[in-house]
């Protein structure tokens, strides 16, 4: 319990007769950064202003730093946040903003300024503190929108999709500097996003939400590599996954003509079981090219579409009937209509439950 | 690119607003052109030509009449627009905490405002008598001393046409700034709680500010309102008792059709433009410098960004 930056118990929020979030459950270390991942709606931005304190939650408990805060106001939960529209006070200069948090607590003078001037170093915008948030471009100011945060010394930081208002490349440099912060300061950070990038390169562990529920919690190698469900593995990757529905029998794959062997993979439970199953294969985990040989499974396909996307190429094929893309290099020389040689390795596939949807 | 777009929207825009200028120009400019002239000369009963200098202006500051108006108007404009801006305000915060059946207090609060001042003037005429009004109310419910009837006593007079305008007038502040509060981002009360900022201070140092827009929309809508003050003069206390609620509007029509004294009523109503003008002046002028610091704004980020 008490080596717990956050610990989310039970919580469940309605709103009216909706239930948002239904018994969740989330223990956050000290210094991690968590990132909530999912599809608009799911309920990540009601759990971080659950976790603030900014809506009162209909059941449970939430902990921070090992203090029972379910009913602490937001300005008392040691946390700092920062939101997608930034939320800066338009009519204050940025070091107003910086303070006057600080100032309204009855911090000293000379400790307000110290802490600005510490922040504002951090974040490297001294030159702007004088300006009105309107004299300012979106990446300043949501570095502004963090250093109000900074300022405030805390050990938990809330992010509410801090750079979805950015364009590709700023929103590249932000995600950088924000990795930097984590690293210098080391203090728990909880993320929400929409962006699978975002998640996999800033997180130390990703929940994946979906209709209220964390469907995984892992690092981002395991939410890749080992999806806990269909829904996870679906949602993370991008070209996302191709799934072949089929039987599973004595650790063998089988749809029609297809059987792939499943020799090497790493079954969940000890018992390898048998039934109706589905199979799902990254696009970038086929083997093609010279490779191919070394492969356990190899199968022969047909070139339907070719999708160019510089660094790498996305060709559409079928397999046992489905659509299935494979991720080839980006100087790969294919064509509509043309045969193509494809490796599968098992021991990166996996495996689901046909009807629970879990990973088998 | 974004010149020359500009620069062809204001052409559709003025060619689209040409029949209102003519009738703008024609009407309101000709009939203060006349206003002005008028009041140079010695008009009486019928205008005339005959021009007196600034005699009229002259005999106006004399008249007992025109100062109690002039009085009166500085009374009940500040004593409005402080009361009506804070009732209004108070009344639109209230409406902004997502209270139930906020529709139909929304319209209560509008009501005063569609309805005429004529008919304001004569419900308040007779809340405020001392007959059968507030006081004898309050009198019949055992407070046999209570007193509360300022219309029959010329020191007080002012102040009950003061509530009646109040009255009238705080539910369209309410509306206006009641749409200046909401078009506040949710996220910007959220930061503040975060922050740990007590709700009044967040009133007062980010969201007023925040709300000048609206606020100047409502301080030009009383402003307006106060100065051409008639209708509820005339219907609750007729400019009296004795002359002590006149006003500048009413004593311009008085001067036209009591007195015959043409002359001397337009130099009163152009005394009455001034303030107007001042008051667009300053609004033109404050929109000009806050425009250019924008740009400027604009202009430093983009260097920087
Ligand atoms: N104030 C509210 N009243 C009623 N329902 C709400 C309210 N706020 C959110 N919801 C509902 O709760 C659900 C979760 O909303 P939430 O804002 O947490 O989603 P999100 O995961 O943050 O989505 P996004 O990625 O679009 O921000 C949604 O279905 C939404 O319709
Ligand atoms: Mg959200």
């Amino acid at each position: 319990m008490t080596n717990h930056s956050v610990s989310v118990k039970d919580l469940t929020l309605n709103f009216g007769a909706v239930k948002v979030l239904k018994n969740l459950t989330l223990d956050i270390s000290e210094g991690e950064f968590i990132v909530l991942l999912g599809s608009s709606g799911c309920g990540k931005s009601t759990l971080l202003n659950c976790i603030a304190g900014l809506l009162d939650i209909s059941d449970g408990e939430i902990w921070i730093k090992g203090k029972n805060v379910t009913w602490a106001e937001p300005a008392d939960r040691g946390i700092g946040m920062v939101f997608q529209s930034y939320a800066l006070y338009p009519q204050m200069s940025v070091r107003g903003n910086l303070s006057f948090g600080l100032k309204t607590a009855g911090v000293p003078r000379a400790e307000i300024e110290k802490r600005v001037a510490r922040a504002s170093e951090v974040l490297q915008i001294e030159p702007l503190l004088d300006r009105k948030p309107s004299a300012l471009s979106g990446g300043q100011r949501q570095r502004v929108a963090i250093g109000r945060a900074l300022v405030r010394d805390v050990d938990v930081f809330l992010f509410d999709e801090p750079l979805s208002n950015l364009d590709a490349k700023l929103r590249a440099d932000l995600r950088v500097e924000i990795k930097r912060l984590h690293q210098q300061l080391n203090n728990t950070m909880i993320y929400v996003t929409h962006d699978q990038v975002e998640a996999m390169t800033l997180a130390d562990r990703i929940a994946i939400m979906k209709g209220g529920h964390i469907m995984q919690l892992g690092t981002p190698d395991e939410i890749y590599s080992r999806p806990q469900n269909r829904y996870v593995a679906d949602f993370i990757g991008s070209p996302s996954m191709n799934f072949i529905d089929g039987q599973l029998q004595d650790g063998v794959f089988a749809r029609g003509d297809l059987t792939i062997p499943m020799a090497g993979y790493n079954y969940a439970s000890p018992q390898p079981p048998g039934g109706p199953a589905t199979i799902g294969i990254r696009p970038e985990h086929v083997v093609t090219g010279e490779l191919v040989g070394n492969a356990p499974v190899q199968l022969d396909v047909t070139v339907d579409i070719v999708e160019p996307m510089g660094s790498d190429t996305l060709v559409w094929t079928e397999v046992a009937g489905e659509r299935f893309r494979v991720r080839m290099d980006g100087h790969a020389q294919v064509r509509h209509g043309e045969p193509l040689r494809i490796g599968i390795v098992p021991a990166r596939a996996s495996l689901f439950d046909a009807k629970s949807e879990l990973r088998l | 690119m974004a010149q020359a777009r500009k620069r062809r929207l204001r052409l559709s825009a003025i060619i689209g607003t040409v029949p209102m200028m003519i009738v703008a120009i024609g009407v309101y400019v000709i009939g203060i052109a006349f206003t002005v002239f008028w009041s140079f000369t010695d008009s009486k009963l019928f205008p005339n030509s005959t021009l007196v200098g600034f005699k009229q202006y002259h005999r106006l500051w004399q008249d007992d009449r025109w100062l109690v108006a002039v009085q009166n108007i500085w009374i009940f404009g500040i004593l409005l627009m402080v009361f009506a801006l804070a009732f209004g305000f108070l009344l639109a915060v209230f409406m902004d905490q997502e209270i139930r059946q906020e529709d139909l207090l929304r319209s209560i609060y509008l009501y005063p405002f569609a309805m005429s001042l004529i008919v304001t003037g004569l419900v308040w005429q007779w809340m405020l008598d001392p007959n059968f009004g507030i006081e004898h109310t309050v009198r019949s419910l055992g407070w046999a001393n209570f007193q509360f009837s300022p219309l029959v006593d010329p020191n007080t007079a002012i102040y009950g046409l003061v509530v009646a305008g109040i009255w009238q007038g705080s539910g369209v502040t309410m509306a206006i700034l009641l749409a200046g509060l909401r078009g506040i981002d949710a996220e910007i009360w959220k930061a503040a709680r975060i922050d740990g900022i007590p709700i009044w201070r967040v009133y007062i140092f980010i969201v007023i500010p925040m709300m000048r827009g609206s606020i100047g929309t409502a301080f030009v809508l009383i402003a307006v309102g106060v100065v051409r003050v008639y209708d509820l003069v005339v219907a609750m206390t007729g400019g009296g008792p004795g002359i002590s609620t006149n006003m500048p509007a009413v004593y311009v029509i008085d001067m036209i059709t009591k007195s015959y004294n043409v002359g001397q009523g337009m130099a009163a109503a152009t005394i009455m433009l001034l303030p107007v003008i001042a008051v667009i002046a300053l609004i033109g002028l404050g929109r000009i410098v806050s425009t250019r610091r924008k740009n400027a704004a604009i202009l430093r980020a983009e260097a920087t960004a």
